[in-house]
């Protein structure tokens, strides 16, 4: 009996994949970090802040010294927003993929297979539902499939799931609310979001909800390049 | 154990190559006499008789009337190649006895001391030989106690080899011209071998790949394709040699049949790297190279590389650059922040990036008192919910490629936050907030 109790324990410790931080604590705290080595979905509608938690995941792997590539189907990348989220674009490989989804999948195969990268990001947000639903389960199962193993963190941006089995982890994101600040008409600022992220996969659910400001943020990444 | 090649003054660079043939440290010790060492070479020839005739025998083959003597210092093998005819073995040990015979002007002494020796009746190797050390030390000085030294046959000395530069190129000549990539990879694999095995003979690798073809002209007025093939960092792998040539032929094929290839590559030192658990996570530079390549081929040159934002108020200015993995740029200073503990590097909020539409979407816009209202353009359309602006910017203006523009933070109907702009009377969309 103790020897099938620590079969048990030895399999439920090795299942568990290492994580790294999000960079955002509330996400963090609700769900327990990225992992590495498995495929990680991000969805939601335009607006929800998909965008502002893949940048400050970057900002936080670049800011450990670790390469991250961007697999930008729609060249939707604005690099100003990313240095101003704090990631270090020296650490960044940029690939531009023309819309062509099959193209963004073939690249990001390509990367995980590579090795070495702490982050891949794939942006499939603006890609069309219809051709990012198009994508068949096979190309997912390979993709999580060259993942696996590995010590890379592999991110992919939807408006809607489409991995289904072959996330391990799904987050959905909605905007919750749009700060401004001033007067309607004359000095009116568009301020932030605040963001509320569902953990919908692995069970049980949870919620979690973070802000993202507009504006600057030179804290992380690398310090020395902001004169700190 | 050296060997000495005795001919004539013309024959001199082919004494030399085929000296080089046989040992990688030749002398040049004369215009008409090259020295080699020929330790090492009995495993390939036998003893010292087979060794002197087979470099015989070689120098015949090529033309050369030249003598071949073999001896266990330098300065006596070059003694026996100039003072005897064909092939000779110095004995080791009767050096003095052997060179004996040998007429004293082939030590090549000074006008001075050759008329001295000549007057004192030293005439021959043997003579000189048989005088005090000590004495020719008082009477003739150092040049005198070298000559005594060679006539004896026992001047020790290292050799000087010839320094040729470093080429490391390879060719080949196609037997019937080469029209698809795949046979030509063979050509390609074997040059590459051959190159990278002499790249690491000399305890080099490579830089660059430069690859030459020639093309079945039939006319055309280019004959020549030619690929440079830079590395960021040293390899020395023939099969990412090869891949990484592949793929660039891929993307650049040659405009016509190959009739002839030529490879060269720069040879540097090859890549010294420490690793360290430490070190944080990078692809290998190798491997990267080759990914690179890859995605190079699939998405198109100018698509893939690193941004770099440019020193300029001029909205979303940026320009790629060739990705070099930015862990060879890491600085010390850049690993000491790096290993600074993660609460200090962690935002403190997630801020909100733009997600750019390139080329900026052209909209129409409604206005009322001087706020956008209605917003219309492809893909985007909804009322305005909630708008911040105008923020009014400009530039460049003393250039051909002024700019100045209104821009507005839009929260439309449609669910998301836009930044629209107007330029000249028109409007755009230039991106969603996410």
């Amino acid at each position: 009996m103790a020897a099938v109790a620590l079969g048990r324990d030895f399999e439920f410790r090795v299942h568990q994949p290492e994580t790294c931080s999000t960079g955002l604590e509330e996400v963090d705290a609700m769900a327990g970090g990225l992992p590495r080595g498995c495929l990680t979905e991000v969805c939601g509608p335009a607006s929800s802040g998909c965008t502002s938690l893949m940048l400050a995941a970057m900002a936080q792997a670049t800011g450990r010294e670790e390469v991250c590539a961007l697999v930008d189907t729609n060249d939707a990348f604005d690099p100003a927003s990313a240095a101003a989220a704090g990631v270090w674009l020296e650490r960044l490989l940029w690939l531009r993929c023309g819309g062509r989804a099959e193209h963004a999948l073939k690249a990001a195969d390509l990367l995980v297979q590579g090795g070495g990268f702490g982050l891949v990001a794939m942006d499939l947000a603006d890609t069309p539902v219809e051709t990012a639903r198009r994508i068949s389960m096979t190309s997912w199962f390979r993709l999580r499939r060259a993942v696996e193993h590995t010590p890379t963190v592999l991110l992919v941006l939807e408006r809607q799931p489409h991995a289904k089995t072959c996330a391990s982890l799904m987050l959905e994101m909605r905007r919750e609310k749009t700060a401004w600040s001033g007067a309607p008409g004359c000095s009116q600022l568009l301020r932030g979001i605040r963001v509320r992220v569902d953990r919908r996969k692995p069970a049980p659910a949870m919620t979690a909800s973070f802000e993202a400001r507009w504006g600057t943020n030179y804290v992380c990444g690398d310090p020395w390049r902001s004169g700190r | 154990m050296f060997a000495a090649i005795h001919g004539a003054p013309g024959d001199s660079e082919g004494m030399l190559r085929l000296a080089q043939e046989f040992s990688p440290q030749v002398e040049r010790t004369a215009a008409d006499t090259v020295t080699l060492e020929a330790d090492g070479l009995e495993r390939l020839y036998g003893f010292p008789p087979q060794i002197a005739a087979a470099l015989s025998r070689r120098a015949a083959d090529r033309g050369m009337q030249a003598s071949v003597a073999l001896a266990a210092n330098p300065d006596a093998a070059v003694d026996a190649a100039r003072g005897f005819a064909g092939v000779s073995v110095v004995p080791q040990g009767d050096e003095a006895k052997f060179l004996g015979s040998l007429p004293l002007a082939l030590l090549g002494p000074t006008p001075e001391m050759a008329e001295t020796l000549e007057r004192w009746g030293i005439r021959r190797f043997r003579d000189l030989a048989a005088l005090p050390e000590l004495g020719i030390a008082e009477r003739l000085g150092p040049e005198g106690l070298r000559l005594h030294k060679r006539a004896r046959g026992a001047a020790g000395r290292p050799l000087v080899p010839v320094s040729e530069p470093l080429l490391f190129a390879e060719e080949a000549d196609l037997e019937y011209p080469v029209e698809l990539l795949e046979p030509l990879a063979f050509v390609l694999a074997q040059l590459l071998h051959s190159l990278c095995a002499r790249l690491s003979t000399h305890g080099l690798a490579a830089n660059e790949l430069r690859l030459r073809l020639k093309l079945e002209t039939r006319g055309a007025p280019v004959d020549e394709h030619s690929r440079t093939l830079r590395f960021p960092v040293p390899m020395l792998d023939p099969k990412a040699f090869l891949k990484l040539l592949q793929l660039d032929l891929g993307t650049h094929p040659p405009p016509a049949p190959v009739v002839k290839v030529w490879l060269e590559a720069e040879p540097v030192k090859p890549r010294a790297a420490q690793s360290g658990l430490f070190i944080p996570l990078a692809p290998e530079p190798e491997k990267l190279e080759l990914t690179l390549a890859r995605l190079k081929s699939l998405v198109g040159d100018e698509n893939v590389g690193s941004p770099v934002l440019l020193d300029t108020h001029r909205p979303r200015a940026f320009e790629m650059r060739r990705y070099g993995g930015g862990f060879l740029a890491a600085s010390p200073r850049r690993r000491v922040a790096a290993s600074l503990p993660l609460a200090r590097s962690l935002p403190l909020s997630a801020s909100l990036p733009l997600r750019t539409i390139r080329p900026p979407r052209p909209a129409r816009v409604q206005m009322a008192a001087g706020q956008p209202v209605h917003v219309q353009a492809d893909g985007v359309r909804g009322h305005v919910i909630s708008s911040a602006g105008p923020w009014r910017t400009s530039g460049d203006w003393w250039t051909a490629d002024p700019w100045a523009r209104d821009e507005w933070d839009v929260a439309l109907s449609d669910g998301a936050l836009y930044r629209i702009y107007s330029e000249q009377g028109r409007w755009f969309v230039e991106g969603s907030y996410d």
